[in-house]
């Protein structure tokens, strides 16, 4: 319990620290209003969208706005689309996590036996095969990836949609792009793992009791092996939403990245601020798990 | 002697390494036996080869590296068949019935021997079910009744601690119960009690000679400690660098040795009352990728010929059991093939 006070406690500390500097960072940029209205805009239309904005007033004043809003739940307006940033979020947020954790899902479920499987045929051409490839697949950059996969399969084959949103057959390609990245990292930091344990006295041990080669790795290796493969999992959660900025524009998904790249270009303050606000949450909820799953995995890690 | 009294039978055993730096001999061309019941003690300094012949009977030398190059492991099993361990696969059902239930091994060191993230209960419980196919529940009686053997107090409280929640000689105790759960003939015992402080190390030869006594098992006890193997064996193996240079009864080691290493270890070894000053011998063991010439002790050797710098002394035969590897017992042994 104590535990769990200290961790909030420290979150909302880092939640308060990171909104303030985005809330001044976005503001260095420059004038958000530039963008919004046309090139010959009279002045007058300009000082009228400012004061519209809430921009004419001083810097600190506009701060504590912000504040009052953020500690009643309120982030503001867009800019650009006039919603509350919340409910622009709140309809967005679902397809980005859809694509995402079938991305993820995707690596680990891909990353973690290819991972084993090159661990225990170190050396093999199979090995040098799937350490290949999976390097291949995480280096490769994902908009190259995707680009890639547009013109084989969408512009060639005809197989598959190019973008948009829709069925399953519309969540193909991104998932596969952003996924193929995932279980190559997973991949390889899975094999270097399993190779570390797999040295280790308690599976000689293992071993000297006559076990199955399966049981001594997936029982006594395996519960070991995977922590710092969790770990990975946990510090890749936040990269999730940055992801989603490269794929979601390749494919044209309407999730929360695009609107994040969009508001980018236009100075959207209010849903930039969210955007920051909602990824910290995500890093810090993400880092909670990991340890959570330590704790279930390894007796020795306790938290009181 | 009649074959079938071995238990254990090593014949020229060599189990080689491969390295960047070429082929290394770890254990070469090496013979002895365990009959059953006994206690054979093995001694060496470190890197002389000790583990890996343990390694090898258990056949747990894993490729690609390293691998019985010669000789084999006979095996007599509780139903009285003889195995070839060498021809086995390590992990073929036939190798894993024997590995565990008829031999079974304790480690250097309690601390890494055991899993960390499973209970002592359900690591001892898991050799039970596996070899004599009981339920989990039956598992766990037992583990309660070994780690009663074995000396650990409140053991059904016990069984639900893990490794980590328990103290060295707790932990190499719960190894000892592990490796005894399914009744083996033959122990193998690799330095269990290197790791632990002296007093412990006392209670636990202790225990282990009782339960011996009790179980009535052979053991192999591998250990570079002579005070050690005293107390614990009946005959004596001494190794060096992959050979064995001298057997014989370990009255004969300890009042009669013929091997000027096994003297030098002798010499080495602090008595009680002795005045004189320790003896070590001098030198270190040799680089096994860069071996001498000839016998490899003579480098170190006090009593080195010219022929001991030249070549490999063969095994000699003196009275009784005694086997030596040295050219000083040239004129007075029967040279072994």
């Amino acid at each position: 319990m104590a535990f769990f006070v200290r961790r909030i406690s420290r979150a909302v500390i880092t939640l308060c620290v990171v909104l303030t500097i985005v809330f001044f960072a976005t503001r260095i940029t420059g004038d958000p209003v530039m963008w919004l209205l046309p090139d010959d805009a009279s002045m007058e239309a300009i000082e009228n969208t400012r004061i519209r904005l809430g921009l004419d007033k001083p810097i600190h004043e506009q701060f504590s706005i912000f504040v009052k809003g953020v500690l009643q739940g309120d982030f503001g307006t867009s800019f650009l689309h006039r919603r509350s940033v919340t409910s622009l979020f709140l309809e967005r947020i679902p397809q980005t996590v859809k694509l995402m954790s079938w991305a993820l899902g995707l690596g680990i479920v891909l990353g973690i036996p290819l991972g084993i499987i090159a661990a225990l045929n170190r050396n093999s051409a199979l090995d040098r095969f799937l350490m290949t490839s999976s390097f291949l697949a995480y280096s490769i950059p994902n908009f190259v990836l995707g680009i890639f996969f547009i013109l084989i399969f969408s512009l060639t084959l005809r197989w598959l949609p190019s973008g948009g949103y829709g069925n399953w057959r519309y969540m193909i390609m991104p998932v596969v792009t952003y996924g193929a990245s995932h279980a190559g990292l997973v991949a390889r930091l899975m094999r270097s793992s399993m190779l570390d344990v797999i040295r280790r006295d308690f599976i000689r041990t293992a071993d000297s009791k006559g076990l199955p080669r399966h049981t001594v790795i997936m029982k006594h290796a395996f519960r070991i092996a995977v922590l710092p493969v969790i770990t990975l999992i946990g510090l890749r959660l936040p990269h999730l939403i940055s992801g989603s900025f490269v794929i979601e524009t390749i494919y044209a998904w309407p999730g929360a990245g695009r609107l994040i790249i969009q508001a980018a270009k236009n100075r959207d303050f209010p849903v930039l601020q969210y955007a920051v606000f909602v990824t910290a949450i995500l890093v810090i909820v993400a880092n909670l798990l990991v340890d959570l799953a330590y704790g279930l995995l390894d007796p020795r890690i306790k938290y009181d | 002697m009649v074959e079938r009294d071995k238990l254990l039978d090593v014949q020229g055993l060599k189990t080689y390494f491969e390295t960047d730096r070429g082929v290394v001999k770890a254990v070469d061309d090496i013979s002895y036996h365990v009959k059953e019941g006994e206690t054979v003690g093995i001694v060496g300094e470190s890197g002389c080869g000790k583990s890996v012949t343990a390694l090898s009977i258990m056949n747990l030398v894993q490729g690609p590296r390293g691998r019985v190059a010669g000789g084999k492991i006979m095996y007599t099993t509780k139903g009285g068949e003889r195995v070839e361990i060498t021809a086995l696969p390590p992990y073929s059902p036939k190798m894993r019935a024997i590995r565990g239930s008829e031999i079974s091994m304790i480690f250097q060191e309690p601390m890494t021997a055991l899993n960390p993230v499973y209970t002592i209960g359900e690591q001892i419980a898991e050799t039970v079910c596996l070899h004599q196919k009981v339920s989990k529940k039956k598992g766990r009686e037992r583990a309660i009744e070994m780690l009663e053997l074995v000396g650990i107090a409140a053991p059904s409280r016990r069984i639900n601690e893990y490794p980590h929640q328990l103290s060295g000689g707790m932990r190499q105790r719960a190894m000892i119960g592990m490796a005894l759960s399914c009744d083996p003939r033959f122990l193998i015992a690799d330095e269990p009690t290197t790791a632990l402080d002296v007093t412990i190390e006392a209670q636990i030869l202790d225990l282990m000679l009782h339960l011996q006594e009790k179980l009535g098992m052979a053991m192999q006890f591998i250990t570079h400690d002579l005070g050690v193997i005293s107390t614990m064996a009946k005959r004596v193996v001494v190794m060096y660098t992959g050979h064995v240079v001298e057997k014989a009864s370990v009255d004969d080691i300890f009042y009669d040795p013929r091997h000027p290493y096994t003297k030098g270890l002798l010499a080495s070894v602090p008595t009680l009352g002795r005045q004189e000053r320790l003896v070590p011998i001098k030198g270190t063991v040799p680089n096994m990728n860069e071996l001498p010439k000839g016998c490899y002790f003579s480098p170190r050797c006090q009593e080195a010929m010219d022929i001991c710098h030249q070549e490999e002394p063969p095994s000699y035969q003196l009275e009784g059991d005694h086997i030596v590897k040295c050219w000083l017992w040239e004129q007075e042994g029967v040279r072994l093939p």
